[in-house]
C-alpha cells in the first residue's frame, strides 16, 4: 500500500490505482492516411512529434471517495481519464481498478437518433457495463428519473436537446458503476441542470460510490472532492487538499510574469505635460504579474516623467471594477516639507509606489490615473489614464467587490414562542 | 459490496473484446439487432427495398446469361443456381463493404466510451447475416416454385453460410481496423470485391471454366462453398471439382487470411481511437 497523500484519512480499499503512468502521442508532421501516399513515399519515413501527454503519474483512489483531477487544458487530464476507462493505452505504468468503473466522457454518447429512447437506454446500459437483462430492469427508473415515460417509444431524433440531455444523464445516474469517471460532463445544460448533477453526485458519494471527476470548475471541486490532484504538463503538480490544489490551479493560470510590455503595460495617452515610461503590480517576490492572488498584498509602481515644469503635483489613483465602478482610491503628493521643492522639473522623473492592501474579491479591476499640477488651481496635466488592469483570482467569493472582516454572529434568543 | 468485488485488477487498454466476452456478445447483439429492426421496421416497404436489390441483379444477370451469353445454357436448373449464388456472395460483399467504415463512422463511440472494438465490424456481418437469411427465405421459395425435390441435404446449408460467415467476418475485421489508417481501404476494397465476384463460381459453375482461370477460381476460399450449396441444394449430381486444386490450397487460404486478419486487428485496436 501506497503511504497516505493529502488529506487523505480513511484507511478504506484503493479502487482505482495509477503506477508512474506514461502517455506519449506521437503526431505526424505529414499524415500518411491513404496507402496510396504510403507506395508513392515508400522510403520517406515519416517524422513525428512528440507529445507527452502524460509522463510519471501516480495516484490512487480508495472507495468512497471524491477525486478531483484538475489541470489547464492541455494539461492530460482527458488522457489520464481515457487511459482509466481503457479508451488509450498506456505506454508505461500500470493501472489498476477494482469493481465496475464506468467513464462519462460526454453525455449521451452512442446515443443513436434513430432509436427510440427504450432502445437507447438498453443499449448505453450495456455499454456501461450492465448485463442487458438488468438494463432492462433498470428502463423504467431511467425513464422516470428523466421524466420521459410519456416519450419511451419516441424516436430520438425527435427529442428536443433538454430532453436529450435529461435522458443521457439519467442514463449515467442509473448506471450505478462502483466507480465512476466524469469529464466535464457539468459543463453543459443550464444552471438547474448544473444543480441537479450537483445532488447526484452528493447522493452517489453518500452511497458509497467513487467518483473522479475532471473538471476546471474549481467551485465544484472545493465543494465535492475529499482529495484532488493537479496535473501541469503532463505530471502531478499537486495531490491532496483540494483547497489546495484548486489555489495552485489558480495560480498556474494567472501567475504568469508580465514582461513589462503586454497588456498590463502602460496605456497612457501622450500627453504634452507628462509621460508614463512604466506602470506595473508585482507580487511579494518583487516579480512582475498581470494576476494578484486574492489577499496578497498589490505592489503597485508608476513611472512619470514630466515634460513641463510641475509645479506642486497630485497623483490620484482610481481603482474600478470591470464596469468602470470606482472601488477605491487615494492622493499623493510629492514626499516633501520644503514648499520651494514641491516640483517636478521637465525631463525629471516622478516614481510612485508602495504597496497596496488587497481586500479585493477575485474579479477584473483597472486603474486610472489622474497627474494635477498647482493642485490649488485643479490644473490637470495628464488626462485620466488607463495605466493597468489586473485580475484578482482566488477561491473565496463574496458579495460586492471588497471582503471586509466582519466579526458577526447569528445566535437564537428566546422570544415569545419558547416562553 | 462484497470484498470480493475489491480486487483490484490490470486495466490493459482498449483491446478487440475488452469488457469482457460477454458484454462484447450482448452488445453485439443490440447492435445487429436495432439496426436490422431500423433497416426492416422503419419504413414500411424497407424489406422490399432491401430485397429489390438482389432480385434485380438477379433479373439482369439471368436475362444476360441465358439469352446473350449462354452461360448458364447446360446447367441445371441455372436460374435458381444463379439466385442462390448471389444471395450467398451478396452477403459476402455487403458485409465486406459496409465494414470498412464502419469503426470511423462510430467514432464516438470509440473515443469515448469502453467498447470492444471486435464488436462493431461484426455487428455489421450480423445485420448482413439476418438479411441473409431473409434472403435464403425468398430463394427457397424460388427453389420449391422451380420444382426441386426437397433433399435431406438442404440441411447443410447452415455449414456453407458458416463459412461464408467466417471469412466475411474475418475480411471485414481486416478492413475495418486498416480504414482508420490508410483512407484508401474502401476504394480498394471495392475493387477487390468486384474482382472477386469474378473470380468467384456466381455466375457460372467451376466446371465451365478452363486453363488457367479455372486454377485460379478453384483456389478462391469462397468457391468450394459455393460448389457445395449447388450440390446439396439445387443439383445434387453436380460434380465438386477437388483435382485442379487439392481442397488444402483454398483451405490454407482461408486460414491465411483469418490469422492475418486477427493479428492485424488485435495490433490496431489498442491504437484506433488515437488514430481517428
Amino acid at each position: 500500500m501506497q503511504p497516505a497523500a493529502g488529506a487523505e484519512t480513511s484507511a478504506a480499499p484503493v479502487v482505482v490505482e495509477a503506477r508512474n503512468v506514461a502517455k506519449t502521442f506521437r503526431i505526424p508532421d505529414r499524415r500518411i492516411d491513404s496507402l496510396k501516399e504510403r507506395l508513392v513515399h515508400p522510403l520517406s519515413r515519416v517524422h513525428y512529434r512528440e507529445l507527452r501527454a502524460l509522463r510519471d503519474v501516480s495516484f490512487h483512489v480508495r472507495k468512497g471517495e471524491f477525486f478531483g483531477v484538475v489541470g489547464r487544458n492541455g494539461s492530460g487530464k482527458s488522457t489520464l481519464l481515457k487511459i482509466l476507462s481503457s479508451i488509450y493505452k498506456a505506454d508505461a505504468g500500470r493501472v489498476r481498478i477494482a469493481g465496475r468503473l464506468a467513464p462519462f466522457i460526454e453525455l449521451g454518447v452512442g446515443f443513436n437518433p434513430e432509436l427510440t429512447s427504450r432502445e437507447n437506454v438498453v443499449l448505453n446500459g450495456v455499454m456501461m457495463g450492465l448485463s442487458r437483462a438488468e438494463a432492462q430492469r433498470r428502463l423504467d427508473a431511467v425513464l422516470e428519473f428523466a421524466e420521459l415515460e410519456s416519450f419511451a417509444d419516441l424516436k430520438l431524433k425527435n427529442y428536443s436537446s433538454g430532453m436529450m440531455v435529461r435522458l443521457a444523464f439519467a442514463v449515467m445516474v442509473q448506471a450505478d458503476a462502483d466507480t465512476m469517471l466524469i469529464d466535464e460532463v457539468l459543463a453543459v445544460g443550464d444552471a438547474a441542470f448544473a444543480q441537479k448533477c450537483m445532488d447526484v453526485f452528493r447522493e452517489k458519494r453518500a452511497a458509497g460510490r467513487t467518483i473522479v471527476l475532471v473538471t476546471h470548475d474549481m467551485a465544484a471541486v472545493q465543494a465535492f472532492c475529499d482529495r484532488a490532484m493537479l496535473l501541469h504538463d503532463g505530471e502531478c503538480l499537486y495531490l491532496g487538499d483540494p483547497e489546495e490544489a484548486a489555489l495552485r490551479y489558480y495560480r498556474l493560470n494567472f501567475e504568469t510574469p508580465s514582461t513589462g510590455k503586454t497588456q498590463s503595460g502602460p496605456v497612457g495617452v501622450p500627453d504634452v505635460n507628462v509621460r508614463v515610461l512604466d506602470a506595473w503590480i508585482e507580487n511579494r517576490r518583487g516579480e512582475r504579474v498581470t494576476n494578484v492572488e486574492q489577499a496578497e498584498p498589490i505592489g503597485f509602481n508608476l513611472l512619470i516623467e514630466a515634460r513641463q515644469e510641475l509645479l506642486r503635483p497630485v497623483f490620484a489613483f482610481h481603482f474600478r471594477d470591470a464596469d468602470g465602478n470606482e472601488v477605491f482610491g487615494f492622493n499623493r503628493t510629492l514626499e516633501t516639507a520644503d514648499a520651494d521643492k514641491d516640483r517636478v522639473g521637465p525631463g525629471e522623473r516622478v516614481r510612485i509606489g508602495g504597496w497596496i492592501d488587497n481586500l479585493l474579491l477575485p474579479g477584473r479591476y483597472f486603474v486610472d490615473a489622474l497627474v494635477a499640477r498647482n493642485r490649488t488651481q485643479g490644473d490637470w496635466a495628464l488626462h485620466p489614464v488607463r495605466l493597468l488592469d489586473f485580475v484578482v483570482y482566488g477561491t473565496e467569493p463574496g458579495f460586492g467587490h471588497v471582503s471586509v472582516r466582519a466579526d458577526v454572529k447569528a445566535t437564537v434568543e428566546g422570544g415569545e414562542a419558547s416562553r | 459490496m462484497s470484498n470480493g468485488a475489491l480486487d483490484l485488477r490490470d486495466v490493459k487498454g482498449p483491446s478487440a473484446l475488452g469488457g469482457g466476452t460477454r458484454r462484447a456478445a450482448e452488445l453485439l447483439y443490440l447492435l445487429a439487432s436495432t439496426e436490422f429492426k431500423r433497416t426492416y421496421f422503419g419504413t414500411v416497404l424497407g424489406y422490399l427495398w432491401s430485397l429489390c436489390r438482389p432480385l434485380l441483379l438477379f433479373a439482369v444477370l439471368l436475362e444476360v446469361f441465358t439469352h446473350v451469353v449462354r452461360l448458364g445454357a447446360h446447367v441445371r436448373n441455372y436460374p435458381v443456381l444463379l439466385l442462390l449464388n448471389i444471395v450467398l456472395f451478396g452477403f459476402f460483399q455487403e458485409s465486406t463493404n459496409a465494414a470498412v467504415p464502419s469503426i470511423v463512422s462510430q467514432e464516438a463511440v470509440v473515443r469515448k466510451t469502453q467498447f470492444p472494438r471486435l464488436v462493431i465490424p461484426l455487428a455489421v456481418v450480423t445485420t448482413a447475416l439476418f438479411n441473409l437469411a431473409i434472403n435464403l427465405i425468398v430463394v427457397f421459395a424460388f427453389v420449391v416454385v422451380y420444382g426441386i425435390a426437397p433433399t435431406w441435404t438442404w440441411l447443410l446449408l447452415p455449414i456453407v453460410v458458416g463459412a461464408f460467415l467466417v471469412l466475411a467476418a474475418a475480411v471485414s475485421m481486416l478492413v475495418s481496423s486498416l480504414y482508420p489508417r490508410f483512407r484508401d481501404t474502401a476504394i480498394i476494397w471495392a475493387v477487390l470485391s468486384t474482382a472477386l465476384f469474378y473470380a468467384t463460381p456466381v455466375l457460372y459453375p467451376l466446371q465451365r471454366l478452363h486453363g488457367t482461370f479455372r486454377t485460379l477460381v478453384a483456389m478462391n476460399p469462397l468457391t468450394l462453398p459455393l460448389e457445395l450449396a449447388r450440390r446439396w441444394v439445387i443439383d445434387p449430381h453436380a460434380p465438386i471439382d477437388t483435382t485442379t486444386v487439392p481442397v488444402a490450397v483454398p483451405a490454407a487460404i482461408a486460414f491465411a487470411v483469418i490469422a492475418v486478419a486477427i493479428w492485424v486487428f488485435n495490433r490496431e485496436a489498442p491504437r484506433i481511437a488515437e488514430e481517428l
